[in-house]
């Protein structure tokens, strides 16, 4: 088991990169009033055929040949659905793919989620050929990291500088401190 | 809210520092494996370990370190590749944070191979 829900998050966004998506946007969106998190990952990568999006959630199914098991899709969506919230998967071939994990957030079996700045620091300093837009929103408040925003400044200089990886993960911990005042959940 | 302005800052800085880190047939390569087996057995804390170490011990301009998917021995995630030029591959298992902190040392800085975390030194049947 992936025993975070940001680690799901890694999980389920590698596959997008391995899709050869340019552009992967996160969305991770908790609130407190409507007892709901809802995890929004959508790509532009090569998308998924009608055959593959039935089994997907299938553990027994996968198109890698370095193993015969698929476990990363099914974890999630068992995470989500244990705790009486939803998953769902939308894929056109050619257009790209979009996964939606909704959780109850009191509910005892949602598992935490974990550390989701280190998460996204590490999917956008280590696919320096892929864009991502993340976006965290806690009762209403949000900031965005969008990493086209960040290579128009940056120009030839590469994400994993040391300068620029720490600024990454600064902006990620302090601007998440901003949005939510350090709630843990 | 941090702003955009330290980033344009560090721009300004890094502009005159001309960093070719061209990976040449010198550069040596770490790779993790960062597929659901490798992140379920606790990848991510020890790519962000050997990163931070390659970084921290100045060794940029000659090690990279990369990610990749699943190398297909999932019991013995996380793994870590080294891949020196010109040297056979060297295949770490069951890394974690620590252990990874010792092959930066003895391996990548000092050159020794750590035999007791290789695949080779493992009981694979």
């Amino acid at each position: 088991m992936l025993p975070e829900i940001s680690l799901n998050i890694l999980d389920v966004a590698e596959n997008s990169t391995r899709a050869k998506a340019t552009l992967v946007s996160i969305l991770v969106e908790a609130d407190t009033a409507g007892d709901l998190l809802k995890v929004v990952i959508g790509d532009n990568g090569c998308g998924m055929t009608k055959e593959q999006i039935d089994h997907v959630t299938d553990p027994f199914f996968t198109t890698r040949t370095t193993r015969k098991v698929g476990l990363g899709v099914p974890f999630f969506k068992y995470a989500a659905e244990s705790t009486g919230g939803s998953f769902s998967i939308e894929s056109q071939p050619g257009t790209g793919t979009t996964v939606t994990a909704v959780f109850v957030l009191s509910h005892i079996d949602r598992m935490p989620l974990g550390d989701i700045s280190s998460t996204i620091h590490t999917l956008i300093v280590y696919h320096p050929d892929t864009d991502f837009c993340y976006t965290y929103r806690y009762n209403g408040r949000e900031f965005t990291l969008d990493t086209r925003q960040f290579r128009e400044i940056l120009g030839d200089v590469p994400f994993d500088t040391p300068e620029v990886s720490a600024y990454i993960m600064d902006y990620l911990t302090e601007n998440k401190t901003d949005t939510d005042n350090g709630a843990v959940y | 809210m941090k702003s955009l302005e330290e980033l344009k800052a560090i721009r300004e800085k890094m502009q005159n520092q001309v960093s070719m880190r061209a990976e040449d047939h010198t550069h040596t390569r770490v790779v993790v494996g960062m597929a659901t087996c490798g992140i379920a057995a606790g990848a991510r804390p020890v790519l962000t370990t050997l990163s931070n170490l390659v970084q921290e011990k100045g060794l940029t301009d000659h090690i990279s370190v990369t990610q990749t998917g699943c190398i297909g021995l999932c019991q013995y995630e996380p793994i870590v590749e080294v891949i020196e030029p010109g040297k056979p591959k060297i295949t770490y298992i069951k890394m974690n944070p620590a252990k990874a902190a010792e092959i930066v040392d003895k391996h990548l800085i000092g050159g020794h191979v750590v035999d007791e975390y290789t695949m080779a030194a493992a009981d694979i049947k």
